[in-house]
């Protein structure tokens, strides 16, 4: 039987959990060996050459090689090690976030200090549909 | 005996920590966070603990993918700041308490918690964000502290009932410490925040400020909310939340006073929210 996850029904959102981070796990602990600065240089002088060092799948290894967020979560990433990538790139926390977003980083930052992205209309998927149907 | 005085309760965002750290504190944009902390540290001043139980959680720094404990007690004489990709954090070191982390973890694992009991490890901005609001950039912190980590980074996360329960398990550990020592507990992250997908930059103030009433006023009853409504309402990162309930169980029964509750947004991606409660006497 299959265990319930009510959290797959919010828009815009993937949860980590046992089964997305068995999924990524190399994904992941390539992130991770980012924290030493030696592995930091060596990715940057060649990053698939690094990437090719690590046995993840090739859908992994594009999505990184795009800096693409989104997909690097779908594929199993998480945030917290996707930041190690992101840090090597010299990006903040806004940065990846907003670039998950579809935003540009002002309209992101514009959007924060107006209060953030509101509940309403984002907690779930069908509610979503409603706000959008209703205009 | 050893005895709680009071918990701190505190977001722990990275970006605070770098605020800090490179002098932009009088920023208009950093301005007001600083600002709701300035009572913070003048409280600090007359009510040093001798120790800190720091409940707080690493974000994929000390703990990889190869290993995920839920509870992890630091028994170690001393923990260094941690290299997150920027640079560690120039922040002092991280003095324990081995003597007082060894007899919580004897006591609270016959209570049927299963604390992993780490001797090594790296802090993170989760621990020393927190010592920095609450203290400053002093040349070495003013008390011990005792990195009490937890897992809210791979779901499923412990409930929140299980963190009361265990905040309740420390209270009594805790009191049954033979030397006089002044203890308080901190619950740090949060509040609402998403750092992840589409959704990213979700703020819920109205969720926020309940959970502060609750939190002050029902606790028992907040422990029951389940992992659903916090990612729901207060995002995938607002999970962090449960933490805060360890702090709280770990407070008398009786009513706390509040010494003083701050609320701001935004800090990069997430909402500021700060809470003081001392027990009362």
């Amino acid at each position: 039987m299959a265990l319930d996850k009510p959290y797959k029904d919010i828009p815009g959102t993937t949860i980590f959990d046992a089964e997305q981070s068995r999924l990524g796990y190399h994904l992941n602990q390539f992130c991770t060996s980012l924290m030493k600065p030696e592995n930091r240089m060596r990715f940057k002088a060649d990053e698939r050459r690094y990437l090719d060092e690590w046995p993840m799948s090739e859908e992994q290894k594009q999505a990184v090689l795009a800096r693409d967020l989104n997909r690097c979560i779908e594929l199993g990433g998480n945030i917290y090690f996707l930041a190690k990538l992101g840090a090597t790139d010299g990006r903040s926390f806004q940065y990846m976030a907003a670039s998950m977003t579809g935003m540009t980083q002002e309209q992101y930052a514009q959007m924060m200090l107006a209060g953030g992205r509101p509940p309403q209309g984002n907690r779930t998927v069908g509610e979503r549909r409603k706000g959008e149907s209703g205009g | 005996m050893a005895k709680v005085s009071a918990s701190v309760y505190t977001s722990h965002i990275p970006a605070i920590g770098a605020a800090l750290d490179l002098g932009k504190t009088g920023e208009p944009y950093w301005q007001p966070v600083f600002g709701g902390y300035q009572r913070s540290k003048e409280w600090m001043a007359s009510h040093l603990p001798d120790v800190v139980v720091l409940v707080y959680n690493d974000h994929a720094n000390a703990f990889s993918l190869d290993l995920i404990p839920t509870f992890a007690i630091g028994m170690g004489e001393r923990f260094m700041p941690t290299d997150e990709g920027w640079g560690p954090r120039p922040v002092p070191q991280v003095v324990g308490h081995p003597e007082l982390a060894a007899h919580i973890a004897q006591s609270v694992i016959q209570d049927d918690f299963d604390l992993t009991i780490v001797n090594r490890m790296d802090v993170d901005h989760g621990l020393t964000v927190p010592l920095s609001l609450m203290f400053g950039q002093p040349a070495a912190w003013p008390c011990r502290v005792i990195p009490f980590a937890v897992n809210v980074v791979l779901y499923p996360v412990p409930s929140g009932r299980r963190c009361w329960n265990l905040g309740r398990a420390i209270r009594k550990a805790i009191a049954l410490y033979d030397e006089p020592l002044t203890v308080q507990v901190w619950g740090t992250g949060g509040m609402s925040h998403q750092l992840q997908g589409p959704r990213a930059g979700l703020i819920n103030r109205e969720f926020d400020q309940a959970f502060l009433d609750r939190l002050i006023a029902d606790p028992e009853g907040l422990a029951q909310m389940p992992h659903i409504d916090y990612v729901r309402e207060a995002g995938s990162e607002g999970i962090e939340l449960v933490m805060w309930l360890i702090a709280r169980g770990a407070m008398s029964d009786r009513p706390p006073r509040v010494a003083h509750r701050f609320y701001h947004v935004p800090a990069s991606n997430t909402a500021v929210g700060h809470l003081i409660l001392e027990n009362s006497e």
